[in-house]
């Protein structure tokens, strides 16, 4: 059952993991190179279902941590995450039999992956957020209130960090975030593992093979001059929501975060119509002609008009030419509990979720 | 009288041309690009002069050569330096080692080698390890009759390049004064692997860089020319010989900024679209403020990722050359005639159907034998004119930043097969000697100075940081050959690191220009 990577599956899953990192996420392209080097030096990356491993087998979520500026230069020393999981597994006391990604969506989607293959382990085909967000808080396994710690930060010259006793996710963030910029604003973090059981309940499932699915959709339609943003839509349950030009960017930085507004001048179906995108690290909130078209945690999703590739925020700018697609958020990230860590108030705003419905 | 010379090698044509201290035309002339380059130059000159029997070479006290040479290098991987890196980011950079994802071919021509030493800086400007100087100086030995050329790359080095700097002391050290070095840190921004890819390239580039330098000296020689040799630049401004030597690579995209740069000049507009049609394409620009729209992404040279400034630019396939067929429907390009038009276009006795032809039927464009296409027939060079038209249109509403309309200008010599009335224009412009817009964009350029780096905000406000940025571009201005009192600030941009308490760092680009100090 199990499904070993190739180059080419990397290739699809860096594209499927920009489109579901929403704008957030950072850019999958040096997770990309990184994964391929280990099929080069010859380990295996193996995918799993959560069904195919037992109860109470243990899995570890990792993710990285840090400014995606700093990861421009800082290209890590390779074997960051498999030493913050030993420094864990080493504390607690256990084995792991799998890791699993924190979030999909952007370069995230590759840390496990990689951690994994150097271990000699499989990667569980599953995520906390089905997408990208910007806090620990916001990743599923935590929504009850539970605290990833202890958690184990490593960075690329070696020091590590035990976090442990946090009080929940949110304090977690507070303190880990200060020794993050400490270490140099890059690190690889391994959360305290969890049973494949509990994760049965509080993951979202088939997530990284959904990634794929909207990767192999994009270069499909690339090879074959066919659109591929109606194979995104295709594959996703997804419908474009507008397109056009960006005309205005305007963003500004608080608190460590990336917030902004953009706006856009509608093309084709949306022609006379304008549109605007609050952002926070990712695209959170879609207005047409000032009415809000879809709603975090709704992914919206920015692609290039032609080529169907994703658009993070980092790169949006004047004159982009750009698709926004809406895709329905996972149940796990809807329900009453659930939006009170991933809605609309969990990033300041006073507005109901009023979930994308397409007839 | 001081002259100043210009040269522009594009895809087909070679163009000098002349210009007056009140950059006034007084000489042009066009010939055809040859494989070579450098025999298009001395064919260009040749026949300027010739056809210019009262011109006073003497007066020529600048030449500016925008020039091929080191794109066609790496495009084609011919007369490429075999080249040594040495990266300085162990252990934070081991994940990706140099070369990742370079085609092979290349890699190969350059006879790639690397060795990766312990050092690098964090964002912030702290140390992560020492410079391992014993590891540097056993890589210079392995070096040693092996490469002919050696770059230097280091984690963090736009933010504090001293590592790097000491490492190249040393295999200055081990292979001597004549081994040319190229520093990562003063050539590319944030992101090791893209600027270390495009230090390596312009080590590999530095004989090309000598040959197209030699090479113009000779053409300028030959007529007894003595001026002060400069190379136009990606960004539209001009490097002095020397430094050109030394960065190469950065005269790789100057082509089409040069027509940006000279429609600036000849329309005397600063905010404008440049449609620049050459034989073969067409290249849709953005002038602001005088200067080409750069690209925000990651630009790929012959394959390899770097992250230079690029003119942002939209290229489509009409030319004066374009062929236009009618066998399965119409279809215009992207198969062009390119300079042969003169010998293979209908309206000079040729058999094949082209855009020029079109024009000249369609009488907006007077030139060859307008009787040969009398017999084209009247709706079916609407047709085509039609969908020249619908394509530019495209190209300019693709490229432009509001809807408002903004005023259009045509150069280059393929100009005359786009309609004069496009939409979306607020004007269109053809201005006087639009054919050889290039060379004059080379020869009015100015002298610029950029640096992009990441500063810590923890011993100086941001203010004083834009202020430093702003005093250091200056700096390279001058140094590049600007005259100080003309130089100003053409551009600062800043993005804070996400992710970061605010106000601990800050990345910050500022770009300066100024008049070249005659």
């Amino acid at each position: 059952m199990s499904w070993k990577l190739s180059y080419e599956d990397i290739d699809r899953i860096a594209i499927g993991a920009g489109i579901l990192g929403t704008g957030g996420g950072g850019n999958p392209y040096r997770g990309l190179l990184r994964a391929k080097q280990q099929l080069r030096e010859g380990r295996t990356i193996e995918i799993v279902r959560l069904e195919e491993l037992p109860d109470d087998a243990l899995v570890v979520p990792i993710g990285g941590m840090g400014a995606p500026t700093v990861g421009l230069e800082i290209l890590e020393r390779g074997d960051e995450g498999k030493y913050a999981v030993e420094r864990l597994c080493q504390y607690l006391g256990v084995e792991v039999a799998a890791t699993i990604p924190i979030e999909v969506g952007g370069t995230n989607s590759f840390a496990p992956i990689i951690t994994a293959a150097q271990m000699g382990i499989p990667t569980v085909d599953a995520d906390g957020m089905g997408r990208a967000f910007p806090e620990w808080s916001m990743i599923s396994f935590y929504f009850d209130g539970q605290a990833p710690s202890p958690v184990v930060m490593t960075d690329a010259v070696g020091r590590s960090a035990l976090i442990q006793h946090a009080k929940n996710a949110k304090d977690l963030e507070r303190v880990g975030r200060a020794i993050c910029v400490q270490m140099g604003a890059s690190v690889m973090v391994a959360d305290r593992p969890i049973p494949v059981k509990r994760l049965r309940e509080v993951a979202i499932p088939n997530t990284m093979t959904f990634a794929h699915r909207i990767g192999d959709a994009v270069l499909k339609a690339q090879a074959q001059g066919s659109s591929p943003i109606e194979s995104i839509c295709e594959v996703s349950g997804g419908r474009v929501l507008f397109s056009g030009k960006i005309t205005d960017v305007d963003r500004r930085f608080e608190r460590g975060y990336n917030f902004g507004r953009l706006k856009l001048a509608g093309s084709d179906d949306w022609q006379g119509l304008e549109a605007s995108i609050d952002l926070q690290n990712e695209f959170l909130i879609l207005r047409v002609n000032n009415e809000i078209k879809a709603i975090v945690p709704d992914l919206i999703t920015m692609v290039d008009s032609e080529r169907g590739t994703p658009i993070t925020t980092e790169v949006v700018r004047y004159g982009l030419r750009v698709t926004l697609i809406g895709i329905p958020a996972p149940s796990q990230l809807t329900s009453e509990l659930a939006l009170t860590r991933v809605g609309p108030s969990a990033f300041g705003y006073d507005l109901p979720y009023t979930p994308l419905v397409f007839d | 009288m001081k002259l100043r010379l210009g040269i522009d090698v594009g895809g087909t044509n070679t163009d000098a041309v002349i210009l007056d201290e009140k950059a006034t035309l007084i000489a042009r002339f066009k010939s055809p690009t040859t494989s070579d380059v450098s025999s298009g130059i001395r064919n260009a000159l040749n026949g300027l002069v010739q056809n210019n029997p009262d011109l006073d070479l003497s007066a020529i006290k600048f030449a500016m050569l925008g020039t091929t040479h080191c794109t066609n290098a790496v495009l084609e991987r011919r007369n490429l330096n075999k080249v040594g890196l040495v990266r300085v980011g162990a252990p934070s950079t081991l994940a990706i080692k140099p070369f990742v994802e370079w085609p092979d071919d290349l890699r190969e021509a350059i006879d790639g080698r690397y060795v990766i030493v312990e050092g690098g800086f964090e964002y912030d400007g702290q140390e992560t390890r020492p410079l391992d100087e014993a590891a540097v100086r056993a890589a210079a030995e392995s070096f040693r009759g092996k490469v002919e050329s050696v770059a230097v790359s280091g984690a963090f080095s736009p933010v504090d390049p001293s590592h790097e700097q000491r490492a190249g002391a040393i295999l200055r050290e081990v292979l001597g004064d004549e081994i040319p070095i190229t520093y990562s840190y003063e050539i590319g921004s944030v992101g090791l692997i893209e600027r270390e890819n495009a230090a390596i390239l312009n080590a590999a580039l530095v004989n090309a860089a000598k040959v197209a330098a030699g090479g113009f000296q000779e053409a300028l020689a030959a007529h007894g020319i003595d001026a002060r040799l400069f190379f136009s630049q990606n960004d539209g401004t001009l490097m002095a010989l020397e430094y050109a030597i030394r960065y190469p690579i950065l005269t790789v995209a100057s082509g089409p900024t040069n027509s940006i740069r000279g429609a600036a000049f000849l329309s005397g507009l600063q905010d404008a679209i440049v449609v620049d049609v050459g034989g073969t394409s067409t290249d849709v620009g953005i002038l602001v403020k005088g200067f080409p729209r750069e690209s925000s992404i990651a630009v790929d040279v012959a394959g390899v990722r770097t992250n230079f400034r690029t003119p942002d630019l939209l290229s489509i396939a009409v030319g004066g050359g374009t062929r236009v067929t009618n066998d399965n429907g119409l279809q215009i390009g992207p198969a062009s005639v390119g300079y042969r038009l003169l010998t293979e276009g209908l309206i000079f006795g040729g058999n094949t159907l082209t855009l020029s032809d079109i024009a000249v039927a369609d009488k907006r464009a007077s030139f060859g034998d307008p009787s040969k296409v009398a017999h084209l027939d009247a709706d079916f060079v609407k047709q085509v004119t039609e969908e020249v038209r619908r394509m530019c249109e495209d190209a300019v509403d693709r490229v432009k930043t509001s809807a408002a309309p903004m005023p259009i200008i045509l150069v280059g010599g393929g100009s005359v097969v786009i309609p004069q009335d496009l939409a979306g224009a607020s004007q269109v412009i053809r201005p006087e000697n639009y054919d050889v817009a290039n060379a004059i964009g080379a020869a009015i350029a100015q002298c610029s100075g950029e640096i992009e780096r990441v500063f810590s905000l923890q011993e100086m406000t941001r203010d004083q940081a834009i202020e430093l940025a702003k005093k250091l571009a200056i700096q390279e201005a001058v140094q590049a050959g600007a005259d100080e009192s003309t130089v100003q600030i053409i551009d600062i941009q800043e993005v804070p690191l996400a992710y970061l308490p605010t106000n601990s760092a800050t990345r910050i680009r500022v770009r300066a220009a100024g008049d070249l100090a005659i």
